[in-house]
């Protein structure tokens, strides 16, 4: 029942982005024809804008692009001519959703080893250490480790690939630079959480009943705190799929976190609205996905 | 502690830097100039130019100061306005309860499923169309860069409070119920003075923690922004446009790493310090982070 009324907020929440989007890209002065393809002459110009309906008021438009999402069409790309945005989506979300599920997968792996062994450490120097680790992962930004790592790793040692998106050696550098942060976040919130947990009675009760100190950890002290790195994990997962701008700009991937820049440079409207609602689509929908995992994960959570 | 200490250390030099310049040698002062064009391109760091030069022969030591004054003047301005914004916002919400209380959270609710990085993207560049079509930017390009600054504080102050909202509502929900707030409002002081004379100057440890550890969230933001050509514009110069310039010059043939190891290295070493030191003021005060 909760889930359904979850849902359901989903529905006017999206609208609302759409419109935020829509009217604050339209409020901008000049328009996506005014840059480098100036057209001709008024009339042609008239005529462009009459072809995109950009003649019409707001509202109206609004009311169009509405009815195009019913019918599953997100519109005409203005910049990259003959481009439906459905296109571009199409093209460039399964390069970002690849090198996302790689760095996804980068960040449980390295995080959460990182997170228990830092907390099972606690107080002594192996602790410090990855504790350190795990902030600096967290404030190195991807476009100072992007360019590091191919400075060092293809450049001067000749290891990897320095760019593009064509085998598995091309995809190496990129998702590190783009997990790495992640790594950092997840490392923290697992230490965090187990600490935690393993002050609460439980686990007490736990070792007075002699359980050895490792069993303790991995199967009591960790599933719980493994919950809020789920958790994280949703939004998290939805920054990643729909792309780094940075990452993908700095290695010339051809995912869809460059259209969303350009085209906001350009005032491409269809593919900024549409672009962020798919971002808005995709955090709602994991959010809720990772509330219903609680449920099956922890028993003393319940909605209603 | 050491933390302080390193950015007690890099505010002074930053603040110290252009002083120098002033009372140094006419020489020294223009090969230094943050914006002085000279043939010497690309020189590796020497006892000359500390960090090396760019692309225009320009003297990194100096750009990479110059920069840190925007971003940390971006980085403080942006976590001010979260701060006030978020205060004003959490404890209406705590204190007047009901429905103003659920207005006010389901805004931030809403708000919190944008996807905020997107929506920053998007603001900085229809907002700094805006700027730049008006006549008056185009008249004088001082005016345009503080304009363009004005912005970053507004659309970096204008996503980073919502999680400041919601721990001082939760704050003030647990002050409103005490005795204290209580026996004021029996001797009938209005809702706006229990506010500012009580409530408020209680939550400001935590409030002012918050803001710390916002703090090097916002400079990334910027230098994120920056990065991508949205944010602080040429000439004028943060981390974020230096880093972009040393990563436009990679190429094959030679490695330039100074354009990148030295700003981005001051960068991350900031962002470290400001970590530690906002843990470190939440262990201070206790405060129970989300």
């Amino acid at each position: 029942m909760y889930f359904l009324r979850r849902l359901l907020y989903a529905v006017p929440l999206l609208l609302l982005i759409s419109l935020l989007a829509f009217v604050l890209v339209h409020l901008a002065p000049g328009g996506p024809f005014d840059r480098e393809r100036r057209p001709a002459s008024p009339e042609i110009e008239r005529n462009i804008q009459a072809k995109y309906h950009l003649d019409e008021p707001v509202w109206k438009q609004y009311g169009r692009y509405l009815n195009g999402i019913v019918h599953g069409d997100l519109g005409p790309s203005l910049k990259y001519r003959n481009h439906s945005v459905t296109d571009i989506i199409a093209q460039g979300l399964p390069v970002s959703m690849t090198l996302g599920g790689i760095a996804f997968c980068v960040a449980l792996a390295v995080g959460v080893p990182l997170g228990f062994f830092t907390a099972a450490q606690r107080g002594r120097w192996p602790d410090f250490l990855g504790s350190f680790l795990a902030v600096l992962a967290v404030c190195i930004p991807s476009f100072v480790l992007a360019p590091a790592l191919i400075l060092v790793v293809a450049l001067k040692l000749r290891w990897l690939p320095v760019a593009l998106w064509e085998s598995p050696w091309h995809m190496i550098l990129p998702s590190l630079a783009l997990g790495s942060f992640f790594v950092g976040q997840v490392a923290r919130i697992l230490r965090e959480a187990m600490v935690t947990a393993a002050q609460s009675e439980f686990v007490t009760a736990a070792r007075a009943k002699g359980l050895g100190e490792t069993t303790l950890l991995l199967k009591h002290v960790l599933r719980i705190a493994l919950l809020p790195v789920i958790s994280y994990s949703g939004p998290m997962l939805a920054d990643l799929l729909t792309g780094s701008f940075i990452v993908e700009s700095i290695f010339q991937i051809p995912g869809i976190g460059v259209f969303l820049v350009n085209s906001s440079l350009n005032l491409d409207y269809p593919v900024i609205v549409g672009l962020s609602l798919l971002y808005a689509v995709l955090l709602i929908s994991l959010n809720l996905l990772v509330d219903l995992a609680y449920t099956f994960l922890d028993p003393r959570v319940k909605y209603e | 502690m050491a933390s302080a200490w390193y950015l007690a250390a890099l505010l002074a030099l930053v603040l110290a830097w252009p002083v120098c310049l002033k009372l140094s040698s006419i020489t020294f002062a223009q090969t230094h100039a943050p914006d002085h064009i000279s043939d010497t391109q690309f020189a590796a760091p020497s006892a000359q130019h500390w960090f090396g030069t760019d692309v225009h022969g320009r003297d990194i030591f100096s750009r990479t100061l110059y920069g840190a004054q925007i971003s940390l003047l971006i980085g403080v301005v942006g976590a001010t306005v979260s701060l006030v914004i978020g205060v004003l916002w959490g404890s209406m919400a705590g204190y007047v309860g009901g429905r103003i209380d659920a207005v006010l959270m389901r805004l931030v609710d809403v708000l919190y499923s944008l996807p905020s990085i997107i929506f920053v993207i998007v603001l900085m560049a229809t907002l700094g169309e805006a700027a730049k079509q008006t006549p008056l930017m185009q008249h004088s390009p001082t005016l345009a860069g503080a304009l363009r600054v004005a912005l970053l504080f507004v659309g970096l102050g204008s996503i980073s409070w919502l999680t400041m909202a919601r721990i001082v509502r939760g704050q003030v929900l647990t002050l409103r119920s005490r005795a204290f707030v209580e026996a004021c409002r029996t001797l009938g002081a209005g809702t706006g003075r229990i506010l500012f004379r009580h409530i408020i100057p209680n939550i400001f440890g935590v409030a002012i923690t918050y803001a710390a550890l916002t703090l090097p969230g916002i400079i990334l933001y910027e230098s994120f922004l920056s990065y991508l050509g949205l944010g602080v514009q040429p000439p004028m110069a943060s981390w974020g446009t230096l880093i972009a310039e040393g990563v436009s010059q990679i190429n094959p043939v030679r490695i330039y790493w100074w354009l990148i190891a030295f700003p981005g290295g001051i960068l991350v070493t900031t962002l470290l310090a400001l970590n530690f030191l906002g843990d470190g003021l939440r262990d201070a005060w206790d405060v129970k982070g989300r």
